[in-house]
């Protein structure tokens, strides 16, 4: 499963986002994003950073048309998402996974049913469900967790929960919008290397923070926003040579002053 | 087929886990299909005993009693080709006699009367409505060209027309428009208390919803259960009240019977039928709530 990041040589498949000259205009004439060009490779980490309001929500939205631009086009896959009928919306969600700051579970379901929804949606068979989402909740380091309720569960778990169904149908693509925004910086780490994890498996990973300090960390793609426009997109040069992921952990403990405990 | 098992499983589980939200919309619909089902025999019955009364208003056509038999024959056929006239009957003197015993319980009059009849034969024109009386009044009494109202026929005596006939058309008039009100003013309210209680026990579930549609579910995979569930509550609600009916039928209603025939008229809407009835459109309402209030949250 762990293998490097999908080589950019490997075929001329298009980039698995594109943007291109993309507006979004909110009702009431707020512009979220203004002439966003954007192209991202499959396998590629990217962060989105920038303050509040700078329209990276709007970005995720539009990635999941939940949001349509007012001008310009938004290529996933090498499709224009906005020419798809409304009736094949919910099969683009499917291809891609999504974690929010405020986890989105479903507050009425155990581990186990949240993380099984995301299957059941797509008919997967029972027999299927049940032996894919124990696996993918040991993944996430939930195994003894499953069949809790998501308040009995603490905020780095409950992300952990959320990341476990972005994942289960192991998309191409997979969007966090402030994954870490409601952490401390221990369980944060947890989580990015978590979602670093997934990464390296092949998944294309987009992340919207304004933790700078974590983004200055990590080495990667950074993308900064501001008022709606693109103002820095500093691509791979300064990735971290190849680092598994728990030279990662170590790594981004260190750099962030924080000693090696357990939690 | 495991699909639709998945629904119903979604459905139970929602009930079981908004225990407090179902419990109140199954409240609501009991006590509305209450009292629909109460105020409908109700209604259905002053509005049959309306129409009995105004039924009961006819025109009486007296006709001489010499009158030739083809020129009675005549006029029957013609006051029948009026407009508005549901029908004519002919009561001959002696059948005229005989009403008149009838009413007056008293067997011999004609020998009081030193055996001789002095009834005259006469229609009884009935109406199509009350409302139509004059129009036929007027048909039935042709103004000559010189603008004085003549009898149709040399055979007519006299028009009668039955007595407090103003009165019972007024009042058996707005009794009919209140009836009319009252059962629209409850159909409507029936669909705005059940609607609104669906309504809120969803909204309060609006960001399970949300969370739904961001995982990829499809507007009917979510739509299913919540449909379900409305036509589980419609049922429980419909079978407390229905339940809660018969109960009141069998207690209040069949005893009254006997004895007072307002009430009998109660049971002229079969209580099976309404039932079928009450059950079937809480559940249609509820189920229909249920979709349609969702399609809000549905939108992209």
């Amino acid at each position: 499963m762990e293998e490097g990041p999908q080589s950019h040589a490997r075929a001329p498949r298009p980039p698995i986002v594109q943007l291109r000259d993309s507006t979004v205009v909110y009702p009431g004439g707020h512009v979220g994003i203004e002439r966003v060009s954007l192209s991202i490779d499959r396998g590629e980490f990217v962060f989105v950073v920038g303050s509040t309001g700078c329209g990276k929500s709007t970005l995720i939205k539009l990635l999941i048309r939940e949001l349509e631009p007012a001008s310009g086009s938004v290529m996933v896959a090498g499709k224009d998402i906005n020419e798809m009928p409304r009736k094949k919306v919910p099969l683009l969600r499917r291809r891609i996974g999504t974690v929010f700051q405020d986890f989105k579970l479903l507050p009425n379901r155990t581990v186990y049913d949240n993380v099984a929804y995301a299957l059941q949606v797509t008919g997967t068979p029972r027999g299927e469900i049940k032996r894919q989402v124990p696996e993918i909740l040991r993944m996430v380091g939930l195994g003894a967790k499953i069949h809790n309720f998501p308040d009995q569960l603490s905020g780095g778990e409950q992300q952990r929960v959320s990341i476990a169904r972005a994942f289960v149908n192991h998309p191409p693509l997979l969007l966090a919008d402030e994954p870490t925004g409601n952490l401390d910086p221990e369980t944060s780490i947890g989580i990015m290397q978590l979602l670093y994890r997934i990464n390296r498996s092949g998944t294309t990973m987009i992340v919207v923070t304004h933790d700078s300090e974590m983004v200055d960390k990590m080495k990667r793609r950074v993308v900064q926003l501001h008022e709606g426009r693109v103002i820095r997109d500093q691509a791979a040069g300064m990735y971290a040579s190849e680092e598994d992921t728990t030279e990662f952990a170590v790594r981004m403990r260190a750099e962030m002053g924080i000693d090696e405990v357990t939690g | 087929m495991g699909r639709v098992s998945f629904f119903f499983s979604e459905a139970y589980r929602a009930l079981r886990r908004n225990a407090a939200p179902s419990v109140a919309a199954i409240v609501t619909i009991a006590i509305t299909v209450l009292l629909v089902g109460v105020l409908v025999p109700v209604l259905d019955a002053s509005g049959a005993k309306t129409n009995d009364v105004r039924d009961q208003i006819s025109l009486k056509v007296f006709l001489f009693k010499q009158s030739e038999k083809s020129e009675v024959k005549a006029l029957e056929e013609q006051i029948a080709g009026i407009p508005h006239v549901a029908g004519v009957d002919y009561i001959s003197s002696a059948q005229a006699l005989k009403i008149l015993e009838a009413d007056l319980d008293e067997k011999n009059i004609l020998s009081a009367l030193d055996n001789r009849n002095p009834l005259p034969p006469s229609f009884n024109v009935r109406l199509d409505d009350a409302d139509n009386l004059e129009a036929v009044q007027a048909a039935l009494s042709p103004t000559d060209p010189a603008g004085k109202p003549q009898p149709l026929s040399a055979a007519v005596e006299e028009i009668v027309v039955a007595d407090q006939t103003d009165q019972i058309r007024q009042v058996t008039g707005a009794v009919k428009i209140l009836l009319g009100v009252i059962a629209v003013l409850l159909g409507i309210a029936s669909l705005f208390l059940v609607g609104n209680t669906i309504r809120l026990s969803i909204y309060a579930r609006r960001r399970e919803v949300e969370v739904m549609r961001l995982v990829g579910a499809t507007s009917w995979f979510i739509r299913w259960p919540f449909v379900i569930e409305g036509l589980v509550v419609g049922i429980a609600g419909a079978m407390i009240a229905v339940g809660i009916l018969f109960l009141g039928k069998v207690t209040i209603v069949d005893p009254l019977s006997e004895k007072f025939a307002l009430v009998e008229n109660l049971n002229t809407i079969a209580f099976g039928q309404l039932i079928v009835v009450l059950i079937g459109s809480a559940m249609v309402v509820a189920a229909l709530g249920s979709g349609v209030t969702l399609r809000r949250f549905l939108r992209i």
